[in-house]
């Protein structure tokens, strides 16, 4: 704990970002409109060298034990960062406007990324609530980015106002905890809790995690989800629907597992009743929609909600489990929006259910993609999803929660409805709207290689499961 | 012991020809045709390696042979672990010799998005067989389930005019059923730390436990049978499917439900398959009764059969949940010979639709004088399916009834009233359709040779099956004794 250096070591990879992310904010002014394309690469580069750097420092508690590193925390900061960078490459595709064009956006992204490696390492409710804010208020103002569209800017506010009330509860249950306890350290909390007043406790306990659950978009705290997903310009909603949750799956799986694992029968069955909640809100609410962002959007509701069936468990199995899921999410979440970039006309995305009509015979290769990215997200074998599903469901069956895994299933066969139902469109309806230019090289590569993840998980899954397995096995418990 | 990996080989041949079409040319005539050329060279070379291992199969071995085993997912107790019995091996030949015929009925009937119906085929095909190999659980759910992909859109592209509802019905039903069956297996592997078959075979089970992994395979295994009252997505998905997606629907993808019931409910566990065998009794005896009569209703030629087809496994529900080897073995072989009967039924249909695209019954008449050969050959099948002795269908219904009788005279009875319906609906059909007034239009040709080609193994397979069926015998006489031994033991068990 003394001196500087280890501590700076430590963080290195978060250092990475905010040096590089100040830079570019004070040369991103200097640079003329056609040159603009050179701070998304700078930017790239910065979040790609942060990356390699991720492995690098020693395990340990660094800045007085305000963060932690450990192998659960890089597992996820890989998740984070390189979700960050695959976003922010096929988002350049994505942003024909001028005011997307503003040189704030790479920098923006990278002080989001930033926000999301401080959240993920957490030790404190101090560090969390500034990671998870420093996170959060980049992404109020991406929303809101395109000026021109009332969409983006209703979303925008939305969001922010929305954003801001579930940080007010987030305060509020740290304030609880620390006034029932004393301390604001994860270690001493995990200590402190269990003679702590129970009541206090579990109030405590309710408003962190509702205040988690937002940023997750669990129901009953998914209100904003939709409305954001669809007024934000797709890039933007890419970047939103990828790495933030990772980042707030692993603040969910950290804080529950470490300070509050001791008050473990209070929060049980409440994340099963979120899990509930979420994977029946996002199944039957993307049944009646039409446009296809408010789809993935009821789609991430849904997913948080089998996050939730692998975090009820409560069990290391259960950790397991949500990390597995966060991988495969994030892999298929960029291949799905890196298809509706794709979906362009007279620069105006070309966004509905209905515009794939026909598609599956004027573009088979993007169909096939597609429809395996949606199918997977469905969880059905043999495509990635499923072994996601699998690894929460195995969780929750072996920690005895039979009616949760059926639940849970269940929602999965309804859910399984509305993805059918756009590989119907594409494959079996009628049309004749063809997007206007053939998507660039970026995003075609992009496509693909999620597609073929999707397709040939299983044979590589065993890479993935193991370094879950290991990243889940360094938290807590 | 082979040196050389053939079920491995087996599954992943149908792949090869999938990655072969994918990398080849898109659009054009020709294009088309090399479509159809490869897949059928490549499902008759699965066709000749699944005769290689029926040949080299040894029947006098006890256990599973030609196994395979790789690590997979090891902490789950998930490995690649295939195998084949006596069982597998005929279903595998059964599969083997469908794809090839889909593929020759489907030659000149399927215009449209011809490399994408082929596509769909050897994934069909590849996935079939991985069923019938696999000796893991999950192994076996994951083949079990993704079949709904391209099944899915065989009927949804290339169905009749209400395919979408149809795909849906057919993805949804079986689907909602299939994912209780994933949580029957997570529970099995937590109990039994292992999704190994073999393992799970040998593990003990409480008996609670087991009356709830049963109800959960159930749901699965009685959808896609399919059993009253869970069938109503089968004629639905039969009428809009294509011919070639009836035959393979029809051969292959009912066979799942009951080889499901061989290989989990009663081998792992036998005292809930001896507690619940009333409920399957009564739930066969409606299949078999009621379905006979609507079959007799109906107007439309492959709902009828379709019905049928619901009646027929009814009889072989029956069979498997008889504690008797002689009532198991008939059940399999009523598979066996479903599957050819009812596959060579839809594509007689297929041949008349083809010709003045109608399925209803009234629009036909008097075909016996324009088409001679095929009245023949639509006879042969609708006799087979009555039970005829000398077919297959008399082997496996006399079987099973005489293997419950000892159990029921009443259950037994009502398998063999199904017999006399059945011979009612299909010689009323076959009156019909071959005899009779021929209606308004010029008279239909007879088949072609692509046709009769795709009719005679399947003829020659019936009477085969029905005048000698020793061959069969051997492959299933250990594993059905062994079934029977096991139910016997769970009632003596339950009893005591």
């Amino acid at each position: 704990m003394t001196g500087l250096t280890p501590a700076l070591l430590g963080a290195l990879p978060e250092l990475v970002l905010a040096v590089g992310a100040t830079v570019l904010t004070m040369v991103g002014p200097f640079v003329v409109d056609q040159r603009r394309a050179w701070l998304t690469r700078a930017a790239l580069l910065t979040l790609v060298v942060a990356l390699a750097l991720v492995p690098t420092p020693p395990d340990g508690l660094i800045f007085g034990g305000l963060f932690v590193v450990d192998g659960f925390g890089k597992f996820m900061k890989i998740l984070v960062l390189g979700a960050t960078a695959w976003t922010l490459l096929i988002a350049e595709e994505g942003r024909q406007s001028a005011s997307m064009r503003a040189f704030e956006y790479p920098v923006l992204v990278l002080f989001s990324a930033l926000g999301m490696l401080a959240t993920v390492s957490a030790n404190n409710l101090m560090s969390l609530y500034l990671g998870l804010e420093m996170m959060s208020i980049p992404l109020y103002v991406l929303t809101a980015l395109k000026r021109e569209s009332r969409h983006a800017g209703e979303a925008g506010i939305k969001y922010f106002v929305l954003g801001a009330l579930a940080s007010a509860l987030l305060l509020y249950g740290c304030a609880l905890l620390y006034g029932f306890t004393g301390t604001t350290d994860f270690d001493a909390l995990a200590v402190a809790l269990p003679d702590a007043p129970p009541l206090g406790a579990a109030a405590g306990l309710v408003f962190l995690v509702a205040g988690i659950a937002f940023k997750l978009s669990a129901a009953p705290f998914h209100m904003w989800t939709p409305d954001v997903y669809e007024g934000a310009p797709t890039p933007v909603t890419a970047f939103l629907a990828a790495a933030p949750k990772v980042a707030a799956g692993a603040l969910m799986l950290r804080v529950l597992f470490g300070p509050l694992i001791g008050l473990a029968d209070v929060w049980m069955p409440a994340i099963a009743v979120l899990a509930v909640l979420s994977m029946t809100v996002g199944a039957f609410g993307a049944l009646r929609q039409t446009g296809l962002k408010r789809l993935l959007a009821y789609g991430t509701i849904g997913h948080s909600g089998y996050i939730f069936v692998g975090i009820a468990a409560g069990t290391p199995e259960g950790i397991h489990g949500a990390c597995v899921y966060l991988a495969i999410y994030l892999v298929m979440t960029i291949g799905a929006f890196a298809c509706l970039l794709a979906m362009h006309r007279s620069h105006q995305p070309f966004e509905q259910v209905e515009h794939l009509a026909g598609i599956g015979r004027r573009r088979p290769m993007f169909a096939l993609a597609f429809s395996a990215l949606l199918l997977s997200m469905a969880g059905l074998p043999p495509l990635a999803g499923f072994l996601a599903k699998l690894y929460v469901f195995r969780a929750a069956v072996e920690a005895d929660l039979f009616w949760l895994a059926v639940v849970g299933v269940l929602a999965s066969v309804v859910a399984a409805a509305y993805y059918f139902r756009v590989v119907y469109v594409m494959y079996f309806a009628d049309g004749d709207e063809d997007f206007e230019h053939m998507p660039g090289r970026r995003i075609t590569w992009t496509v693909t290689a999620t597609a073929l993840t999707a397709l040939l998980f299983l044979i590589v899954a065993p890479v993935v499961v193991e370094a879950a397995a290991r990243a889940a096995g360094t938290l807590g418990l | 012991m082979s040196t050389w990996p053939i079920l491995s080989l087996l599954v992943f041949l149908p792949v090869a020809g999938i990655a072969f079409l994918a990398l080849t040319g898109r659009g054009g005539a020709e294009n088309d045709r090399n479509a159809r050329d490869v897949t059928l060279w490549t499902s008759l070379a699965n066709l000749a390696l699944a005769i290689v291992l029926a040949v080299r199969f040894d029947p006098g071995k006890d256990g599973f042979q030609f196994v395979e085993h790789a690590a997979w997912l090891p902490e789950l107790g998930v490995a690649y672990h295939v195998g084949v019995d006596g069982i597998s091996v005929l279903f595998i030949l059964l599969t083997t010799l469908l794809v090839p015929i889909c593929i020759v009925a489907s030659w000149t009937t399927v215009v449209e998005r011809v490399r994408s119906w082929m596509v769909a085929f050897l994934a069909m095909e590849a996935l079939m067989i991985g069923v019938f190999v696999a000796r893991d659980a999950l192994l076996f759910y994951v083949f079990f389930e993704a079949i709904l992909i391209p099944m899915f859109l065989i009927i949804g592209i290339w169905g009749g005019e209400r395919r979408v509802h149809a795909a849906f019905k057919f993805v949804l039903y079986t689907l909602a059923g299939s994912v209780l069956f994933l949580i029957a297996i997570l529970t099995l592997a937590s109990l039994a730390g292992s999704t190994d078959m073999d393992l799970l075979e040998h593990t003990p089970i409480a008996i609670d436990a087991q009356r709830w992994i049963w109800i959960a395979m159930f749901a699965s295994f009685a959808v896609k049978v399919p059993m009253w009252p869970l069938h109503t997505w089968l004629p639905d998905a039969h009428v809009q499917a294509p011919t070639a997606g009836s035959v393979i629907l029809a051969g292959v993808l009912l066979k799942l439900g009951g080889y499901g019931f061989i290989r989990f409910s009663l081998p792992m566990l036998p005292a809930a398959s001896a507690e619940f065998m009333p409920l399957v009794y009564v739930l066969s005896a409606v299949a078999i009764l009621y379905t006979s009569l609507v079959a007799l209703m109906q107007r439309d030629m492959k709902r009828l059969i379709a019905y049928s087809s619901v009646a027929h496994m009814g009889v072989v529900t029956l069979g498997l949940f008889t504690a008797s080897a002689r009532a198991i073995s008939g059940a399999i072989v009523q598979m066996l010979s479903h599957g050819l009967v009812s596959a060579a039924l839809f594509l007689v249909v297929g041949v008349v639709y083809d010709r003045r695209h109608s399925r209803e019954i009234a629009d036909y008449g008097g075909l016996v004088h324009s088409m001679p050969r095929y009245a023949v050959l639509f006879m042969l099948f609708a006799l087979a399916a009555v039970g005829l002795p000398a077919t297959s269908g008399f082997v496996g219904e006399f079987l099973v009834i005489v293997g419950v009788f000892p159990v029921s005279a009443v259950f037994a009875a009502c398998a063999a009233a199904g017999m006399v319906l059945s011979a009612a609906y299909m010689l009323w059909l076959y009156r019909r359709v071959v005899f009779g007034g021929v209606p308004a239009g010029p008279p239909l040709p007879d088949l072609d040779r692509r046709e009769t080609g795709m009719f005679l193994p399947l003829a020659i397979l019936v009477l085969l099956l029905g005048i000698q069926p020793d061959f069969v015998f051997q492959l299933i006489e250990g594993p059905s004794a062994e079934l029977a031994a096991r139910l016997l033991a769970a009632q003596a068990g339950g009893g005591a």
